[in-house]
């Protein structure tokens, strides 16, 4: 299984989150809108210059800066 | 008295269901972030009369920004807590809803968007999640009102939950009870989900984006320029003038008196721009030149805000954000802004540092004119021809990158990124959309047409007492030596303090050439903001932010009329 970080997924890859790479605080915002290990998310696009990327988990749908993004584990799904 | 909590993650529906319960308005839209204060009404409970607050939304009870912060505050007094959860959402709003059982206070859950949950193939089982939790859970659709009838009969049921977790354990749990609960069906994806990944790629969202501003100023010139034209100025050409040159006899053409109410003749008649009069320009001025652009913007902007279109749109900006110490989220406080700046300066609280909400502050006070300064401009330099307005907004719109780059790197702090939940596309509810239109429009002439007769009586008086002259003399050097205005438009600045379009408007019997006019509008705009948006700001930003955020506005003004004027 690929692993990599949310930044590298391609758009419409899925994956599960295994790992968040970052601090207390990084953890608990993303924690709160449910962006944790065990998360199966899709990529749903990102932007241009490292801009801000958009992934969907069930029926919400979040935009992640582009370093926190980074911080964000996934193994690819196949 | 009894205190009843609304609250739920963002953008859930917590304010329309404030709404039905109350019937206290508030503004309601499909974005995250819409209520960053509270809202106090009152209901009747078990034959009492209780009151209910209608707290913003937050994900969780560690807060991440102001608005949150208010929220988590609030938590802790509140006798009976009403969780709204979005029904399509039921994991992600569990993990508020298993806090909040922490919390032992008695709660009723409203399940609410049950009819978008349905529609998107989610049953959820509710008197199973009612066992689970222990306390009351109540189906709802708020903006039509279904199931809120149950939700009151419901309420007096309210108990604390019976529901025991490991604070580690939280998701774990909320997994089993989602699984318990919750029936997925698979179904195809719709024209709204393809339009909003359309949108939120750059292909094809920034061509989407440059469509949606292209049409939202069509609209609003075609509207503003339409009622203007066919409706307001000929009731008051053909209707209000004849009436009011009957009322100038009477009070003799002449006099302090007829000064006052109909103001100076222009030519024998009455010119309802340049006159001053109570009766005459003090109401052209709200109601003909300013009221149908406001109309317009208003309208636009809620359906913009209704339709979930904002967090999409704050994405595409958010790398031009980054430059300016923001990000993409701040581009609703500038749009706010331009209807009217106090709505804009509240909404820098979905900001999350001191920084971010010092800059976007002091950005849009300086460089975002509202909806009635801007009418006002349109009205006056736009009859000189375009090229005005586009030195006009052009000079504002460099000014505001180029302070916003200054700003980013002197002052201190952290910027963080952007980190938001996009809401699905909604076709704007009919019902919301007019009581919000409403709500905004009434407000404006509510609080626009007593400050701009107060302006215009201000105006008279002042210049009766001769202190015009006065203060005029004192400023020349700054108004004439530096900025190239004639001394009198020190007048203008002085009612901009109270009303920014009546100011605008005073610029018009000085007789400015069209480069004076390009100037005096950018001085306008951009010098202090009007005394609702000095208190806001006071309030949001404190005493000494407040202080430094003058002091650069001071400094901008002088510099960018001083260069303007040498240029020109």
């Amino acid at each position: 299984m690929e692993r990599v970080n949310l930044t590298m997924m391609k758009s419409g890859d899925r994956g599960t989150v295994t790992e968040i790479n970052g601090g207390q605080r990084v953890k608990a915002r993303l924690g709160a809108l449910g962006i944790r290990p065990g998360a199966k998310i899709t990529k749903k696009s990102s932007q241009l210059l490292r801009g801000p990327v958009t992934i969907g988990m069930g029926n919400t749908q979040a935009a992640i800066g582009f370093g926190m993004a980074k911080k964000i584990i996934v193994d690819l799904e196949q | 008295m009894k205190k009843i909590l609304l609250m739920g993650n963002p953008n859930v529906g917590k304010s329309v269901i404030f709404s039905r319960l109350t019937g206290v308005r508030v503004i309601a839209s499909n974005y995250p972030g819409t209520t960053v204060g509270y809202t106090r009404g009152t209901m009747k409970l078990s034959g009492e009369k209780a009151e209910v607050v209608d707290v913003p939304g937050t994900y969780s009870l560690n807060p991440t920004c102001k608005a949150e912060e208010v929220a988590v505050e609030m938590c802790g007094d509140g006798d009976l807590v009403i969780n709204v959860v979005d029904a399509t959402n039921l994991e992600r709003n569990l993990n508020l809803t298993l806090q909040l059982l922490k919390k032992d206070v008695p709660m009723v859950v409203a399940l609410n968007m049950w009819d978008e949950a349905k529609h998107i193939g989610v049953t959820i089982d509710e008197n199973k999640l009612e066992h689970l939790l222990g306390v009351p859970v109540v189906p709802t659709v708020a903006v039509t009102g279904e199931g809120i009838k149950d939700l009151v009969q419901q309420l007096p049921q309210a108990r604390p939950g019976r529901l025991t977790y490991d604070d580690e354990e939280r998701w774990h749990e909320i997994g089993r009870i989602v699984e318990q609960v919750q029936q997925v069906t698979h179904r195809h994806h719709t024209f709204l989900e393809r339009l909003g990944d359309a949108s939120i790629n750059p292909i094809s969202g920034i061509p989407i984006a440059l469509v949606a501003l292209g049409v939202t100023f069509s609209i609003i010139r075609f509207l503003g320029e339409g009622l203007i034209g066919y409706i307001f100025e000929p009731i008051f050409e053909n209707m209000w003038a004849p009436l009011m040159m009957k009322l100038s006899a009477i009070l003799g053409s002449g006099g302090f008196l007829h000064d006052i109410l109909i103001g100076k003749l222009v030519a024998g008649e009455i010119d309802f721009v340049e006159s001053m009069g109570l009766l005459t320009t003090g109401l052209f001025v709200p109601l003909a030149m300013v009221l149908p652009y406001v109309f317009a913007f208003y309208l636009i902007l809620s359906f913009l805000e209704d339709s979930g279109y904002l967090p999409r749109l704050a994405i595409l900006v958010d790398n031009i954000m980054h430059r300016i110490g923001l990000h993409g989220l701040a581009i609703i406080p500038m749009l706010l802004g331009l209807g009217c700046n106090v709505p804009g300066a509240m909404s820098t609280r979905i900001l999350e540092t001191r920084k971010e909400r010092f800059i976007s502050t002091t950005l849009m006070a300086i460089c975002v004119p509202c909806a009635a300064q801007l009418a006002m401009i349109v009205g006056l330099v736009g009859r000189a021809g375009v090229r005005g307005l586009i030195q006009v907004f052009g000079t504002l719109a460099l000014v505001w990158i180029t302070l916003g780059y200054l700003l980013n790197r002197l002052i201190r702090g952290e910027s963080p990124e952007i980190f938001v939940e996009i809401p699905p596309y909604r076709l704007p509810y009919l019902a919301g959309l007019s009581k919000k239109m409403w709500m905004r429009v009434s407000r404006f002439l509510r609080e626009a047409i007593p400050f701009v007769i107060l302006g215009v009586l201000i105006v008279n008086v002042l210049y009766t007492l001769k202190v015009i002259d006065f203060v005029g003399k004192i400023t020349a050097p700054v108004i004439t030596g530096i900025l190239g205005l004639p001394r009198e438009a020190v007048a203008a600045l002085m009612v901009g303090f109270l009303r920014k379009d009546v100011a605008v408007g005073m610029l018009s019997p000085l007789g400015l050439d069209f480069n004076q006019l390009v100037v005096a509008s950018v001085v306008l705009a951009m010098y202090f903001p009007c005394v609702a948006t000095f208190v806001v700001m006071a309030k949001e930003l404190g005493l000494r932010d407040m202080v430094l955020s003058m002091m650069i506005m001071i400094a901008a003004t002088l510099v960018v009329g001083g260069v303007l004027n040498w240029l020109l």
